[in-house]
């Protein structure tokens, strides 16, 4: 059959068609039978107008013939006949190659929509305004609102709402092949979410049209991306895990989940436990209070990429905020080492100040009250005792109200080190003047070397 | 001058073989040198990434010769070689006073101890640096050479009691409050870019750049040193030498040319490595 030809109107190869490709009916069609009869002569077969027959063997070209005289003077008599089920329609748009006059394909998968969430609904649920065969050329787009009004209200009110062309297809997929989200044919089904959002949001040229992060990839490299497509783990989080689903809104509302404020809860959604930890330390009781410059999970793993900022990352991270405890750090030995070594364990802001849980050094249980701090610089340095751990570990040798033993031992030092040098090099210019003019004063003088 | 002249003259008459060397400096002397260098050059490629370990040098050096794990184990072997050098010589200036019982290392013309004489020759040497005057008659050490010894030594004990105190933290916080163990890290850090700053520029020039000694004063090298070298640098020296009658014990034979052209190398081997450092760090220096 010529999949490009426009059926409508086209009378004779209508009744062509109705002739050589009775269509097989389903078990709800035709309620006795079982749909999985084999398509041959014992079957019960509906032509296209509802008559339903039953063939057998060689009578079936005598009840062809019989139906299709039969068919033609209805359709004589009445031009426009009324629909009744999915086989009505499915007797042209069961083509899956179907198109209409603008080239958009306008066949259906009989097999696949029976079996799909919808597979229960006749296509005049939701195709409304076709009521009778023929219908008009032009067909109003299909309201998804009148079953679905909460989840149409919810994304009216998202991100994606302004987003032109952007609908209810755009993540669920073809609407004759949508599946329950626990199926995993389901485009969103949780294995499959990442893919269906990463459609737009890991196309580079999306994302820069729309001025967002290209967050797919960094995503599928997180070790939630890496849990879910790698080990199939359902509940590792994907996309919807965080920012919903039908009502998506910009971490700039306070009521999304991905709002500053609700990223704790967000997270804590899985990470019981650890929220639970943070919600306990400075961090999480600054943000309980209202102040929003405290980290939150985002600020230090981000949101994406979830980085483990155990890493040398993870000193600069802290020291976006603590500005002047990096300086001091960056002055300590674990510094050097940090900046410079890939292969060595060594003290980072976490390792003594911990990260979830971070207690100021006031509060007993933090490791780096006084009376803990054996235990914690314990860790890496064995023999740590109550005189090793007085080694200040922020100390700051240019303040000298802090650290006044070592600002003048830091100022002492800067004096040696600037006299020495003052000294020599103004001896040394001097000499190497005086040597060069001593030496072109005897230019002429043969072979004899400057003194 | 007239000095100069006439061994000039000597030279020419008897012609460029019959030049006579003296022994300047023993094969002690010589080895511990060699030990030095090879340790500071190797203390310093090491220890200024650490210092300057924001810079992006001092992280790609790091990563490319195994990261900081392997700087610092080549910072403390380098830092042992230096420290046994160290003591070698105290044990070789304890044997020569205690049980040789050699006069004159305490003080006087051979003597590394400054003395007047030091004070004085800076002096003129200054005024000489500006018109006025002669040049000062050094002895056998001259006053910056004397410098460079001291530097070295107060610089080894206090770079490398601090250094230990770093590498053994909980062993010296028996003995120490825990604030100097922050001095120990100050004062190693400061101490040593002073050490390096002035090595690889001042020494560098009065040994190997100055207009005097271009390309390269092979002494430390050779042990030895040319009857002209040692009228020109070390006038009382010699004077004193001839004086006393001693002079020819001090004659010694040409260096082999294999040893110059391997000290040669090996010399502009440490100027290009301490040049690059140098720039490295004082850039990073400024910078901070």
């Amino acid at each position: 059959m010529d999949g490009s030809c426009n059926y409508q109107g086209d009378w004779k190869r209508f009744f062509l068609f109705c002739g050589t490709k009775p269509v097989k009916l389903s078990a709800t069609d035709a309620g006795t039978e079982s749909a999985d009869l084999p398509n041959n002569h014992t079957g019960r077969y509906l032509t296209t107008h509802g008559s339903a027959l039953t063939s057998t063997g060689n009578s079936l070209l005598l009840w062809k013939t019989l139906v299709l005289g039969i068919a033609g003077i209805l359709l004589f008599l009445t031009p426009v006949q009324k629909l009744h089920a999915q086989t009505d329609c499915l007797s042209c748009h069961g083509d899956t190659t179907m198109q209409d006059a603008a080239g958009h394909n306008v066949g259906v998968n009989g097999d696949t929509f029976k079996a799909s969430v919808h597979g229960g609904l006749a296509c005049k649920d939701c195709h409304t305004n076709i009521k009778a065969y023929p219908h008009p050329d032009k067909v109003e787009p299909v309201k998804c609102v009148a079953c679905h009004a909460d989840e149409v209200a919810n994304s009216a009110g998202s991100v994606h709402a302004s987003v032109p062309g952007h609908t209810c297809a755009s993540c669920h997929g073809d609407i004759h092949a949508v599946f329950p989200k626990g199926d995993p044919k389901s485009n969103v089904y949780p294995l499959n979410v990442p893919r269906t959002c990463g459609t737009c949001h890991g196309d580079a040229n999306v994302s820069k049209q729309h001025s967002m992060t290209n967050v797919y990839p960094a995503y599928m490299d997180s070790i939630h991306g890496f849990a879910l497509s790698k080990e199939g783990l359902l509940v590792s989080a994907n996309c919807t895990s965080c920012h919903g689903s039908h009502h998506i809104l910009s971490h700039n509302d306070p009521q999304s989940p991905t709002n500053k404020a609700n990223i704790p809860a967000t997270c804590g959604t899985c990470h019981a436990g650890v929220v639970t930890d943070y919600m306990a330390g400075v961090h999480g009781k600054a943000i309980a209070a209202g102040n929003m410059k405290a980290p939150v999970c985002t600020d230090c793993h981000t949101a994406h990429a979830i980085s483990q900022p155990s890493t040398a990352l993870s000193t600069p991270l802290c020291g976006s905020c603590h500005a002047d405890k990096l300086t001091t750090y960056r002055d300590t030995f674990h510094s050097h080492v940090s900046s410079l070594g890939t292969y060595v364990e060594v003290a980072r802001c976490s390792d003594c100040h911990g990260s979830h849980e971070i207690l100021p050094a006031s509060d007993p249980r933090s490791p780096v009250a006084p009376q803990n701090l054996i235990t914690t610089c314990g860790k890496c340095h064995q023999g740590a005792n109550a005189s090793f751990v007085q080694y200040q570990p922020h100390a700051n040798p240019h303040n000298r109200h802090q650290s006044p033993i070592l600002w003048f031992i830091q100022f002492a030092m800067g004096m040696l080190l600037l006299g020495t040098m003052s000294f020599f090099v103004l001896h040394t210019v001097l000499w190497f003047i005086r040597s060069e003019v001593e030496r072109a004063k005897r230019g002429s003088a043969k072979g004899e070397k400057d003194v | 001058m007239s000095n100069v002249k006439s061994s000039a003259d000597e030279i020419a008459v008897h012609g460029q073989e019959s030049e006579r060397y003296y022994t300047r400096f023993n094969g002690l002397q010589k080895c511990l040198h060699t030990v030095l260098f090879i340790a500071f050059l190797g203390l310093a490629a090491t220890g200024l990434p650490m210092r300057f370990s924001t810079n992006i040098w001092a992280q790609k050096f790091a990563l490319y010769s195994g990261g900081f794990g392997v700087l610092l184990w080549v910072h403390k072997i380098c830092g042992v070689a230096l420290t046994i050098a160290f003591l070698v010589n105290l044990k070789d200036l304890a044997e020569r006073v205690l049980i040789k019982k050699e006069k004159g290392i305490f003080w006087g013309p051979t003597s590394m101890v400054p003395n007047f004489k030091d004070a004085g020759d800076m002096l003129k040497n200054f005024a000489w640096f500006v018109g006025l005057g002669e040049k000062p008659k050094i002895e056998r050490y001259a006053y910056w050479e004397k410098f460079d010894y001291w530097a070295v030594f107060w610089g080894v004990t206090i770079i490398g009691s601090s250094g230990y105190a770093m590498w053994f933290a909980p062993f010296f916080a028996r003995f120490l409050p825990g604030w100097a163990l922050n001095a120990a890290q100050i004062i190693h850090s400061e101490e040593a870019l002073l050490a390096v700053m002035f090595i690889f520029s001042i020494h560098f020039i009065n040994a190997h750049l100055r207009p005097d000694c271009f390309p390269m004063d092979m002494a430390i090298f050779t042990g030895k040193i040319t009857e002209e070298e040692f009228k020109t640098r070390h006038p009382q020296e010699f004077e004193r030498l001839k004086a006393e009658g001693k002079l020819d014990e001090k004659l010694t034979t040409k260096p082999e040319k294999s040893l110059i052209v391997l000290s040669q190398v090996i010399g502009f081997l440490a100027i290009a490595v301490g040049l690059i450092l140098l720039v490295l760090t004082v850039v990073a220096y400024f910078r901070e």
